[in-house]
């Protein structure tokens, strides 16, 4: 044993190491993305891991592998689970032989998200197993019995930290990597692995028999633990357990829910033993909803009632307020504080030398009636940028597209995509559009790499999750085999060749395709990239701002003239955006 | 009752508000104390405001809420005015001295204060503004600010420098100890004056 001070998800994955895991896929969400980078960071790795495409090709294949009797991790963020929920209800029914743990990490406040969804919501749907955990420590422990508990009832685990347990770092003790690993064997069985409706049917009823003492088991396992302190209660789960703990006074009785479900038996002589009941959790109110069905006579507060809020994430002073509404006494008070004002605010922005700025850029000058779906990544910041107007799920900014020009609508529809966000669901948006003969201009902003979650490799990328050379995917030969006709292909830092691009995609009719190509700026440089920065000529500037609203957090304005700063990586976008010439590549670096 | 020293490190992503909070649990792993933090990482970090909470010798949440930090080491003067509510009653501030302008100051025409508003502002508490950027140049690497800061705020840490040296040799790159090392003692020579 030794003890580390660690980030959440590199605690969750050491746990898998322990529990030695044989395979691990994923794609890439805040805040998941840490547990498979760390797993395929480890030095002695002897076992399989992969960045998938998405989600749903994540969890087939970690859901195939634990069929073949190895011990198997797939992640993902909650919104990801969305994308793999057709596989995920019907694992259920046939269930696993290796331990299989599925990880969806919630986003309360939607830190890095889209919602604010409840994974556990999705457990008690497909009934299987959910763990919850109140501290990081408590993610390393239940990690490890997550597949122990699969392996015993023969299902999918759903593990659920959320982003106060994956971004927190704690002091915590971790163990030896196991050793013992297995190797996976295929048994056929097609009354288990066809889920034709003869076989189903069984499955189904196969399902709800193993439902029959698991919730007791989980019990048992101590996921699920109260004490009675006296005739008032609160019932927490998550992280805001640990919020409540620190706060709690003494002779108020206290349950902990870290799994699902929750045994209704056990629950039920918790609660009625008390008169009033207060419930804190974060979420949807799961928690509350089973203490609602078990009180006969006590009282219950929490969200349903208005004493918690039904959105955002808790804090330690926010549940001292609800403690405080519900007529519960916490042991601290927090003082009422206002924010200062008149604080501009700082927003984060695209980065100096971000190839998708001149994009945006050159979308407003060419398409200034344009509507401008967009997706999932970095460059949803272009919001800023006015090239923003929808943004709803990984893949949908083609559909989006697609959707609006064939409503009628007679603006010309530029979309952007990330390359990852290409591959991940965008590639069915394309075909369709083609196939059903939309208008559109589809711009696929080409980084090369999954930049926002953490320069994740992707079949762009040239290189696969465990670090061995694969070939570069062709984004221009995936659009024509769709259909496009027209694929251009640019440089990101080539304003002029971008400008010309959707010049001519705006002549013509049907789905246009332009790659604006360029790596993450960020990625290069670890890359060994260097290019000389640009300088402004103070005589020759004559102070119109042009490159100013650019946006470059590179470009400041003093005293009438711009002024590059030091963060300048050397793109040239702005030495084009300058009418006059003043802004010309510097000295050495 | 277990209480905690709360400390909330803020600044803009990229100047190493991680990094610094990594050397303070490090520190608390070495002086045998318990220690919980909380990170801001995905979209949240590009060039935006950040914090890192850290309760030393915390046992529950890893959350501080506002008026309740014990200490606020800040990066960037800004960001300083912009979390102090975070402070507790007879808390203190240590921020470095300098502005990074936000770019829709640029952009917008937002409006920055001043260095000087800025300070006349946080003159009610205890706050030290540091100049880290030449401290940092002085030690060798202008990099190591996030370490001149830590060494200015080590007279309140509740962590030996003993603890706190250790931990910066242990968590920074090895080709950089001996600039953190210096930047350390330079930061805390400063506030000592």
């Amino acid at each position: 044993m030794n003890t580390q001070y660690m980030l959440g998800n590199e605690v969750i994955a050491h746990a898998c190491l322990e529990a030695e895991i044989d395979f691990a896929s994923g794609y890439p969400g805040t805040p998941s993305s840490e547990v498979i980078d760390y797993l395929r960071h480890q030095k002695d790795r002897d076992f399989y891991v992969e960045w998938s495409v998405n989600e749903k090709v994540a969890f087939e294949n970690a859901l195939a592998a634990a069929w073949t009797g190895i011990r198997s991790l797939v992640t993902m963020k909650h919104v990801g689970l969305n994308v793999a929920a057709d596989p995920l209800l019907t694992s259920a029914y046939t269930g696993v032989t290796g331990g299989f743990v599925i990880l969806s990490a919630d986003d309360p406040y939607a830190h890095s998200s889209q919602n604010e969804q409840d994974s556990r919501r999705y457990a008690l749907f497909a009934k299987i197993p959910c763990l919850d955990p109140a501290t990081v420590r408590e993610a390393h422990s239940m990690m490890k019995a997550a597949f122990d508990i699969s392996e015993k009832v023969g299902l999918p685990v759903l593990f659920r930290p959320t982003t106060r347990i994956c971004h927190s770092k704690s002091d915590a003790e971790m163990g030896e990597p196991g050793t013992g690993h297995r190797t996976g064997l295929f048994v056929r069985n097609p009354q288990q692995y066809v889920v034709i409706p003869k076989h189903t049917r069984v499955l189904h009823k196969i399902l709800n028999e193993k439902q029959a003492g698991l919730a007791e088991m989980l019990v048992e396992g101590g996921f699920n633990t109260a004490e009675v302190r006296g005739k008032t209660a609160i019932i927490s789960g998550g992280v805001a357990a640990s919020y409540v703990e620190e706060l709690i006074s003494e002779g108020v009785s206290f349950a902990k829910i870290g799994a699902y479900p929750i045994d209704a038996t056990w629950l039920s002589a918790f609660v009625n033993q008390h008169d009033t009941v207060l419930v804190i959790e974060e979420l949807s109110p799961v928690i509350e909803e089973a203490v609602r069905m078990a009180a006969t006579t006590t009282v219950v507060h929490g969200k349903m009632d208005g004493h918690l809020p039904m959105e955002g994430e808790l804090s330690p002073a926010a549940v001292a307020e609800a403690m405080l509404s519900a007529g519960f006494t916490p042991t601290k008070t927090y003082p009422v504080v206002k924010p200062e004002t008149g604080i501009p605010a700082r927003p984060p922005l695209l980065c100096a030398g971000c190839g998708h700025r001149s994009v945006f850029y050159a979308m407003k000058k060419v398409f200034k009636d344009g509507i401008f779906p967009s997706d999932i990544g970095c460059y949803t910041l272009g919001i800023q940028l006015g090239t923003v107007d929808t943004t709803i799920c990984m893949g949908a900014s083609i559909t989006v597209g697609s959707g609006i020009a064939q409503s009628g609508e007679t603006r010309p529809v530029v979309c952007t995509i990330g390359d990852s966000t290409f591959l991940h669901t965008g590639i069915q948006g394309l075909l369709n559009a083609v196939y059903n003969g939309a208008a559109m201009t589809v711009v696929i902003l080409d980084n090369r790499i999954t930049a926002m979650t953490g320069h994740q490799p992707n079949p762009n990328t040239g290189v696969t999750g465990m670090g061995v050379a694969s070939p570069p995917v062709s984004l221009e030969a995936i659009c024509r085999s769709c259909g496009v006709s027209w694929v251009e292909t640019v440089s990101s830092y080539d304003l002029t060749g971008i400008l010309q691009a959707l010049k001519m995609a705006k002549e013509r009719d049907g789905v246009k395709v332009i790659v604006c190509r360029q790596p993450c700026v960020i990625a290069a440089r670890r890359e060994g990239v260097r290019r000389k920065p640009y300088v402004v000529d103070p005589e020759a500037c004559t102070g119109c701002g042009l490159c100013v609203k650019f946006g470059c957090p590179a470009i400041e304005f003093h005293n009438e003239k711009a002024f590059i700063t030091s963060l300048c990586s050397g793109c040239s976008v702005c030495a084009d955006i300058c009418p006059v010439g003043a802004i010309h590549k510097g000295g050495a670096q | 009752m277990n209480e905690s020293f709360d400390v909330l490190i803020v600044g803009v992503g990229g100047q190493g508000t991680i990094l610094a909070s990594n050397i303070l649990g490090e520190a608390c792993l070495i002086a045998g104390l318990p220690v919980r933090g909380a990170e801001t990482h995905g979209m949240a970090q590009r060039g935006g405001s950040v914090e890192t909470h850290i309760r030393i010798g915390g046992i529950y949440g890893p959350l501080i809420s506002p008026g309740t930090a014990d200490l606020i080491i800040s990066f960037d003067l800004l960001e300083a005015l912009r979390y102090r509510h975070f402070l507790k009653s007879g808390g203190s501030i240590v921020t470095s001295d300098a502005i990074i302008i936000p770019t829709s100051a640029f952009t917008a025409g937002a409006e920055v204060p001043t260095q000087a508003e800025i300070i006349n502002r946080l003159t009610d508490i205890s706050c030290s503004a540091i100049d880290a950027a030449g401290l940092a140049i002085e030690a060798g690497s202008i990099l190591s600010q996030n370490v001149v800061m830590l060494g200015a705020a080590s007279h309140v840490l509740p962590l030996s420098v003993e603890a706190l040296r250790e931990a910066i040799t242990r968590s920074v790159p090895p080709k950089t100890v001996d600039a953190n090392l210096r930047a350390f003692e330079l930061g805390r020579a400063f506030l000592k004056k």
